[in-house]
Parts: structure tokens; sequence; C-alpha cells
């Protein structure tokens, strides 16, 4: 049991697991599933403010921020009691152009190189981090949603703005990868 | 306590996510580099599942726990959503994360990424300032 639960899932068993949370949470209440209003949340409750797009009943919204609460549980769960002993299994393409930017240790969750507290002095470090984190939040609550929201629950819903978001996620995630990326990985 | 259905939606979300490598910045390269097909599998097949479901849910009028009428609001399209989306889509490839995975991460022990989630609240604030000033 423990060796099930802690090597990885193939795609075929995560992605619809992933896909039921739609009609969980509309189940359970009626709530569309979508992350990146977790984040508002946050702000409407956290931070003393008098803008508009803050101001609104935000305990309406604490089923969204107890489904937080889980998620970050799930990570311990997933990740520290039963995390799993080996390297992630990229394609061998995916190393050989990562280590071509300069990146060498392929071990955990994301570059070490990278992510780590002394690495957020570098201009690299700060510009994935902290600018990263900034894209992250001002962006999805620009267009309104994030990858569930969007590419998830609204395409479920067969929404089409919910398309153009997606494919503008893309287009903004391959011009990163690919033309600004290997720039920042060199600084 | 009427919430607790939530934290074990999220407790299982998060594990799920966790298991399918989908918080591992890598895994987001490698999808964006188009060299592996684990992304768009998960992804594809989240969708699929995530569509049946709500075709039946409409078709057989299905009802909350509770017995509400199930709903689901539409959204309407602005420009937001292409601007908005190409930022986050940077956003996405800088730090491997969109913001389901970064509450997975946080949890998995990449404390660091307490700094990325902090950051994107912070732009997620600036947002909510400047919004009527933006393109919509």
């Amino acid at each position: 049991m423990k060796e099930l639960l802690s090597t990885p899932w193939p795609w075929y068993v995560t992605g619809p697991l992933i896909g039921l949370m739609v009609p969980l949470l509309l189940v359970l209440g009626n709530k569309s599933f979508g992350l990146s209003a977790s984040l508002r949340h946050i702000c409407a409750a956290c931070i003393p403010t008098k803008t508009k797009y803050f101001l609104y009943d935000w305990k309406k919204e604490i089923w969204n921020i107890v489904l937080v609460a889980g998620i970050i549980a799930g990570g311990i769960l997933g990740g520290i009691v039963f995390e799993n002993p080996n390297e992630v299994r990229l394609s061998e393409s995916t190393i050989a152009d990562l280590s071509a930017l300069g990146l060498s240790n392929y071990h955990g969750l994301g570059p070490v190189e990278v992510f780590s507290f002394q690495s957020l002095l570098t201009l690299r470090g700060f510009l994935i981090m902290v600018i990263g984190g900034f894209f992250v939040g001002f962006g999805t609550r620009y267009c309104g949603g994030c990858t569930s929201g969007h590419s998830i629950t609204g395409l479920a819903n067969l929404q089409w703005p919910s398309l153009v978001a997606t494919c503008s996620f893309f287009a903004g995630g391959l011009l990163m990868s690919w033309v600004i990326l290997p720039y920042i990985l060199n600084l | 306590m009427k919430y607790i259905n939530y934290f074990f939606a999220g407790l299982f979300f998060g594990f799920v996510l966790v298991k399918a490598e989908v918080i591992s910045w890598f895994r987001i390269q490698e999808m964006f580099r188009f060299q592996s097909f684990h992304m768009y599998g998960i992804i594809g097949s989240a969708l699929m599942v995530a569509m049946l479901s709500v075709f039946i849910i409409k078709k057989l009028k299905l009802k909350t726990i509770s017995g509400e009428e199930i709903k689901i609001e539409g959204k309407k399209f602005n420009w937001g959503y292409v601007i908005g989306g190409i930022i986050f889509g940077f956003g996405w490839a800088l730090t491997g994360a969109c913001p389901g995975p970064l509450y997975a991460l946080m949890g998995s022990g990449v404390l660091v990424i307490v700094v990325v989630l902090v950051s994107a609240v912070l732009g997620t604030y600036c947002y909510g300032v400047f919004k009527e000033k933006l393109p919509h």
C-alpha cells in the first residue's frame, strides 16, 4: 500500500481524478471548481483596503479557503508522508535542453539552483520566483480564472471565453519558455 | 464545521496533484517544450471527465446533496481574458505552478514557495487596485 501511495501515478489515473473535482464540488454545494479566486479572498480577508474589487462578503467564500487548506494538507500527505523517493522521470530531450541552459540537478520538484532562499537574492531567482509569482496572481485575476477555472471547469461547461483564456495561457507560457526563460536562466 | 467536506475535497485534490507530478517545475517545462504527453494527457483526460460530468448533471437535472438545483455560472468575454491570460502564462512558465499546485507545493515542503505565493497575493492586490484603469 505504501508503495502504491509513494510512486507517481500515470496520467490516465490522475487526469480523470482531477476532472472529478468539477462534479464533486457542484454536488457538494453548487461550487464551481477554480482556485485563483482564493488569492482574491486572501486579499479581501487580510488586507484592509477601500478598493472596490475587495469589498465583498468574503466570508461567503470560506469554502474556497477551506479547499485551499485541504490542498496544502494533501501536499503534506503526498509530498512528505508518501514522498516519491525517485526523481521525476522527465523526457531526455527536456533534460538535454535544460542542461544546455545550465541546470544540472533534476532531483526534487524544481531546480534547487533556482528555488531556494539564497537564490532569491540573485536576479535570476528574483525574476523566476518573485516576478513569476506576481504574474500568476495578477494574470489569473485579470483573466478571471486559472487552469482549474478556465481550462477545466470553463471548457467543460463549453464556454468559449475559457477557450480564449486557455489559448492565451499557452501563448504566454510558450513565449516565456522558448524566448525569454533561456535568457533568465543564464543570468 | 459545515465546510469540512471541502477540506477533504482539497486533500484529495492536493494528493492527486503531487502523485500526478503536475506540481513539478520540470514537468511544466516539458509541457511547454512539447517533449512529453504527460501533462497533455492529464489536462485532456481531466477535461473529458469534467465535460461528461457537466453534461450528465445538466441532462439529468441533478441536485446538490442539500437538494438545490445545480447551476454553473457562465463567463462573459472581455479582453482581460487575452491580456491577463498571457501574463498568467508568463508566470506559469516561470514558476512552474498555477494557483492549485502552488498550495500543494507549499504543503510538500518546498518552503520558498511561500515567497511565490505572497507575490501572487500581491499581484492580485495590484490587479484589484488598477482594475478600472486596465483595458478589459
